[in-house]
């Protein structure tokens, strides 16, 4: 508790930093919104970054391509970057921290032991498990050694994006190295999934923002993902919806109906399977997203959507019968197949039972014959 | 010289056939609006989107049919433990007494197509489904069950009845919706590799038994050798007491 007193809370880091309190209020009613709160909750926010001292956050790189921390930075309001990433409460990262080389690890066993069951653990990236580990190393050591001891004493771990919560491209088959997504590994800690390749930095800020100011999880769905933002498919609000209904879609990139906005179901659009908040928040400070700009959604947010190719049709591969074995075609070479079969078998029918049926015949005829009135 | 006696058994009941109707129209909805939902023929169509609900009433169809084929298959297993002796659930276990002739009967004779030689084999014939059916036909349920699962699983995340809802946690189980319905697409076909042998064999039965095995899911009725009755048994019985009583002394007097 000592320790807790001397540090400062959000607030204060956020008025440090130059923001007025009408910004901060602002960034509170943003966090309120995303996160599905009503309005009385804005004060509740508020009230928690006023008073709760920072938490520490250690983010960890594995397998990854930065992107999601490039989203992350990217969200609207700035606040959430600045002072989360910037300067106040991020202890560790390889990407944006100053330090460099042993002082870096340095400062992120300091914050490991100080703050010991209090930190969160933010990972970006899957971790290698195969020929031990080699495939990613960072000072030295491994991934799945650097993950272990971060996670040991963290108080929740956030799995940042595909990479992190279902594995993305790395983990597509053959998945040479064996990446394995955070909650594969660690058992014995709560774990926030916020897959998407990257996930939308909204969302990012109001999973975090929800973690500090109410010091627990945002509820989460049966996969594990803040509900606030994973609990419907990227279809059931899409603003293209009404031509799905009725029927009207483009049939190729280049024709009209690409032209007028028709729905993008049959060339390939992942909406309909997958879940995420694309439709509502969109990106890029709520500019567009894929499908407002005319290509399908890619379903990144779901697990092995690199493996549930191809891209640009409707219906996915059939795994174990090569590329471009979907249902439908698996399934009429099949059904043909039989109904040759059956007529095979038919003929062979006629030919093996034909004494049989000859003398059964016979037999009828002769009850004609005996048939009195 | 005639054909054998046969008598009249009433073999599948109402609710039976009742329920196989309703599967077989309810199916087949599903498969072609499935098969539209999954392939949409392009329309060529200029109207505003507001003005039509070509996939909103097909998948509305599909729905529909869906419950019928759920409410069906739930009344087709209480059935199972109610209905006669060739509804009951028993039945559709390839293993029992008197099973492994039957169906050593059904391979042999009607699969691989080897010529009967016995010139009456009756016995080894099946009154209700035979050994090789009643499998597949086990095998079919668990596929229409496959298919309540992962089609109500992905149908619960936009469902607000409790029903549906109950199905929610099949999606995650097969790694989300990209999963779950690759499932469903597939085992679709499976359905449809079924329902062409089924009606082959169905007919080919009728064609090479003739026992009315088509009519009997209209009527109920199919058809099997007297013999094969406890009353012809009895009488057997009878004449053979009647043939061994001495009657030498009466005729004699």
């Amino acid at each position: 508790m000592a320790i807790q007193s001397t540090r400062e809370t959000y607030y204060e880091a956020i008025i440090n930093q130059g923001y007025t309190r009408r910004d901060f209020m602002k960034f509170v009613t943003f966090m309120a919104a995303y996160l599905g709160l009503k309005n009385s909750a804005i004060g509740q926010i508020a009230k928690a970054l006023e008073t709760t001292p920072r938490v520490p956050i250690i983010w960890e790189h594995y397998q990854e391509c930065t992107c999601c921390s490039e989203s992350f930075i990217r969200s609207d309001h700035p606040i959430v970057a600045d002072i989360i990433l910037d300067k106040v409460s991020l202890d560790y990262t390889e990407t944006l921290m100053v330090a460099a080389g042993e002082q870096a690890e340095a400062a992120k066993h300091e914050t490991m032991k100080k703050y010991h069951g209090e930190y969160i653990l933010c990972v970006e990236g899957s971790v290698p498990l195969g020929s031990d580990g080699v495939y990613c190393c960072i000072a030295g050591r491994t991934a799945i050694d650097q993950l272990k001891e971060a996670a040991e004493g963290a108080k929740a771990i956030i799995a940042w994006g595909s990479c992190a919560s279902n594995g993305c491209v790395q983990s597509a088959k053959p998945n040479p190295t064996t990446a394995t997504p955070i909650h594969k590994i660690i058992k014995d800690k709560p774990i926030i999934r916020v897959p998407g390749c990257p996930p939308i930095g909204e969302v990012m800020a109001g999973v975090i923002v929800h973690v500090l100011a109410f010091g627990k999880l945002p509820e989460l769905d049966s996969m594990n993902r803040p509900k606030a933002f994973y609990s419907k498919r990227v279809h059931d609000s899409c603003y293209r919806r009404a031509y799905y209904d009725a029927g009207l879609f483009v049939e190729s990139f280049d024709d009209p109906n690409a032209k007028k906005g028709y729905c993008l179901y049959k060339v390939g659009c992942k909406g309909p399977m997958t879940y995420n908040a694309c439709g509502v928040i969109k990106w890029n400070n709520g500019v567009s997203y894929p499908i407002q700009s005319g290509h399908g959604c890619f379903g990144c947010s779901e697990d092995n959507f690199w493996d549930n190719g191809p891209i640009y049709e409707r219906l996915t591969n059939v795994p174990g019968f090569g590329i471009e074995a979907n249902a439908d075609k698996l399934g009429k070479v099949a059904a043909g197949a039989l109904a040759v079969g059956v007529g095979v078998h038919a003929v062979a029918a006629a030919l093996s039972k034909r004494k049989e049926m000859r003398k059964r015949r016979k037999a009828g005829q002769a009850n004609l014959q005996d048939i009195e009135n | 010289m005639g054909t054998k006696l046969y008598k009249r058994v009433y073999v599948w009941e109402f609710p039976v056939r009742l329920f196989h109707w309703l599967n077989a129209a309810a199916i087949l909805v599903l498969v072609v609006t499935g098969l539209f939902i999954g392939d949409p023929l392009a329309l060529m169509e200029n109207d505003e989107a507001y003005k039509t609900f070509v996939m909103g009433t097909v998948r509305y169809v599909h729905f529909v049919a869906a419950y019928v084929l759920l409410v069906v298959f739930l009344l087709r297993i209480y059935w199972g433990f109610v209905g006669n002796k060739y509804a009951r659930w028993k039945n559709f276990l390839p293993f029992g007494k008197n099973k492994a002739k039957k169906l050593g009967h059904v391979i042999k004779h009607d699969i691989l197509l080897v010529p009967e030689k016995k010139e009456d084999y009756y016995h080894e014939l099946s009154i209700g489904h035979n050994p090789v059916a009643s499998t597949a036909y086990l095998i079919f349920f668990v596929l229409l069950a496959v298919m309540v699962l992962t089609g109500f699983g992905l149908y619960s995340q936009n469902a607000s009845w409790w029903l549906p809802k109950l199905f929610s946690w099949v999606p995650p189980l097969l790694g989300g919706d990209f999963g779950t319905r690759l499932v469903h697409h597939t085992t679709m076909w499976l359905i449809i590799l079924f329902i062409i042998v089924h009606v082959y064999l169905v007919i080919y039965h009728d064609v090479v038994e003739a026992r009315g095995e088509v009519s009997s899911m209209i009527s109920g009725y199919k058809f099997a050798r007297w013999e094969r009755f406890r009353s012809f048994v009895r009488r057997k019985e009878k004449i053979r007491k009647i043939l061994e009583e001495p009657v030498e002394e009466e005729m004699m007097s």
